[in-house]
């Protein structure tokens, strides 16, 4: 029988979606000889995060550790403390998120283990598929017996386990000493109150083709009427149309809404690495040869300065 | 100061990745090899430290067969002072990689372990973290801004939240995201140069070689196709065929 351990995701408020989902991971992989799910809130004051965790179905204790140095995300006092946390258990997982991608591996090098990164499906309670290169190869992983495993569940991949849990709460003492050497400032988010990209049912996203910061309200105004987020290629991040935080991709966000809009996107293979397990792609290039059209569901050749006003109004 | 920086040698990020038939890996004969991307990024933003006076030397590091030559001269055509092979023809994992970085950082008295977010053929995104946690140095992963001071670095982070910044004393270990900068193109007469700059070769087990055992990489196959797509003629008929399936 496995031990689990789940690292929860939050902000200081709430859990982060991405906790649930790797609960979900841990569920496929109790289907392989059972397994007891634990979840590790580290922060300060995480009460309420911990009674979140407490709900998710299939978790059967919450340990929360509350400890000044651990209220910032920095992988310099999370890693150790999730290290230590982790002692006895035969899988410690977090959700593959910036967060979880920081700390874990920071956390399994301590444990004298390589990560299993971006796990999509469990064929065993050691064995993994994992997507590399860019999502263009599947491989089977195996994790030799005697060793820990340690993870991060792909969230695209997983669906968040439901409510209805009653998981005991159980205070853990901090186990890791500050570290002076590494210091949080802030952070800086785009905000706005869309949906977020990485949960919203419906995503919307603009390309390059948008052509300046001003060009992509029309692609806002689309989704504010949807009640879509929006998301955008690196192309249009990187020409500063649109903050970092909606790049969607192999190196940005992985996302699976059930309805995902390109507009004016070329479709590299970086770009669709982060949306192929989306419900259905649509996509609308004024190229007919873009290979954005080889993945679309429904693929439209046309301007897009002219369909999306068209669709707003034939939505409305 | 030293800085070190890890070129890993991978396929071209623009080449059309195949499974091969047998499943037992990605076809790589034949296919164009380049530096990961991000460590091209990581290598450009340790040249212009250089430049601003922040360091007085680049190394660079790659860790493979003797093919990852051609990687560390295109790094020193870049501008890098001196590279360094890590000789084996073994594929590596993470935790070993990790291990080396460490072993080169304090026997070369690096400042700043430079690396790229991750390696674009296993997509591990792990060496940075655990070369930090095996240092017991910070880490500053997936940097979009890096300012060095006297001896801290403040870095600004590309995170799903939207843009964190930190600060870390030196020496420490900083991985690139992909808007830190551009890299810049290697000229010919750099190529010239490039060639009579120091390379040394070390051996892994000088550096204390695998971590033990890892996990292990099985059958490999395409990702499931997306398949039964269809084009229609107009917004109207885009609208007409989003209802029908229930999706607006
Ligand atoms: C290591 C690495 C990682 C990367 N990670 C990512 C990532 O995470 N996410 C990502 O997106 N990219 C990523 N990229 C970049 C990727 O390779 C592409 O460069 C990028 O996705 C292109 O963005 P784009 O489609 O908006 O721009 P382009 O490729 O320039 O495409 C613009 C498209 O708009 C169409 N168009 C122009 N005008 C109109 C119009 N009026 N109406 C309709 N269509 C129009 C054109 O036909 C064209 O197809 C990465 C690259 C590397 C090397
Ligand atoms: N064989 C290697 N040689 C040099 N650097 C490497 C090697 N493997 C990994 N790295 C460095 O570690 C980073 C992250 O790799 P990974 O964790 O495998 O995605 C890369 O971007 C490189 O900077």
């Amino acid at each position: 029988m496995s031990k689990i351990l789940i690292l929860a995701e939050h902000d200081g408020a709430t859990l982060n979606p991405g906790t649930a989902k790797a609960v979900s991971c841990a569920r496929a992989i109790a289907e392989h000889g059972g397994a007891d799910i634990d979840v590790l809130v580290l922060g300060d004051n995480v009460d309420a995060v911990a009674a979140e965790a407490a709900a998710i179905n299939g978790v059967s204790t919450v340990l929360a550790t509350s400890a000044p140095h651990l209220a910032a995300p920095l992988a310099a006092n999370h890693g150790p403390e999730l290290a230590a946390a982790a002692d006895g258990y035969t899988h410690v997982l977090a959700p593959s998120s910036t967060y979880g991608k920081d700390v874990l591996p920071h956390a399994a090098a301590l444990l004298g283990v390589n990560a299993v990164s971006d796990v999509m499906a469990v064929d065993g309670a050691r064995q993994f598929k994992r997507p590399i290169y860019a999502g263009n190869a599947i491989v089977d992983v195996t994790v030799p017996e005697g060793l820990m495993i340690a993870g991060t569940s792909r969230s695209a991949s997983w669906p968040a386990a439901g409510d209805g849990g009653s998981a005991t709460v159980q205070a853990r003492e901090a186990a890791s000493a500050p570290a002076a050497h590494t210091r949080y400032v802030g952070v800086e988010g785009s905000g706005g109150d869309r949906p977020d990209l990485q949960t919203a049912n419906v995503v919307i996203s603009g390309g390059r083709a948008l052509g300046s910061a001003e060009a992509f309200d029309i692609v806002y105004q689309l989704a504010d009427q949807l009640g879509a987020a929006v998301g955008a290629s690196r192309a249009a991040v990187d020409a500063g149309y649109v903050p970092n935080d909606m790049q969607v991709g192999q190196t940005g966000k992985i996302i699976a809404p059930d309805l995902y809009f390109a507009f004016g996107i070329s479709g590299a293979i970086q770009h669709l690495t982060g949306i192929k397990d989306a419900g259905t792609i649509v996509a609308v290039n004024k190229d007919a040869d873009a290979p954005i059209f080889e993945v679309a569901d429904i693929g439209l050749v046309g301007d897009l300065f002219s369909v999306i006003p068209e669709l707003e109004q034939q939505l409305s | 100061m030293t800085i070190l920086v890890g070129i890993k040698r991978a396929v071209d990020y623009n080449v059309r990745i195949r499974v091969k038939s047998d499943g037992s890996g990605v076809e790589t004969d034949g296919v164009k090899m380049s530096i990961n991307p991000f460590d091209e990024i990581a290598l450009e933003e340790a040249l212009r430290l250089k430049e601003a006076g922040k360091t007085d030397e680049v190394v660079v590091v790659s860790i493979g067969s003797n093919d990852v030559q051609q990687q560390l001269r295109t790094g020193l055509a870049m501008g890098a002072d001196r590279a360094i092979q890590v000789d084996t023809a073994d594929e590596l994992q993470p935790l070993t990689v990790a291990r080396i970085f460490k072993a080169l950082a304090e026997r070369e008295n690096a400042q700043i372990v430079f690396l790229g977010k991750q390696a674009i053929d296993d997509d591990g995104n792990q060496v940075g973290q655990m070369t930090a946690a095996l240092w017991g140095r910070p880490q500053a992963t997936f940097a979009s801004k890096v300012e060095v001071d006297d001896g801290t670095a403040t870095v600004t982070r590309e995170v799903d939240a939207g843009l964190e910044t930190i600060e870390i004393d030196l020496p420490a270990v900083i991985t690139s995201d992909l808007r830190l900068n551009e890299p810049r193109f290697v000229k010919l007469p750099d190529i010239m140069k490039a060639k009579r700059k120091p390379l040394d070769v070390v051996s892994l087990d000088e550096l204390g070689g695998h971590a033990g055992n890892a996990p292990e990489a099985g059958h490999h196959a395409p990702p499931a196709p997306r398949g039964g797509g269809i084009m229609v003629a107009d917004t109207s008929a885009l609208v007409a065929e989003l209802k029908n399936r229930g999706l607006v």
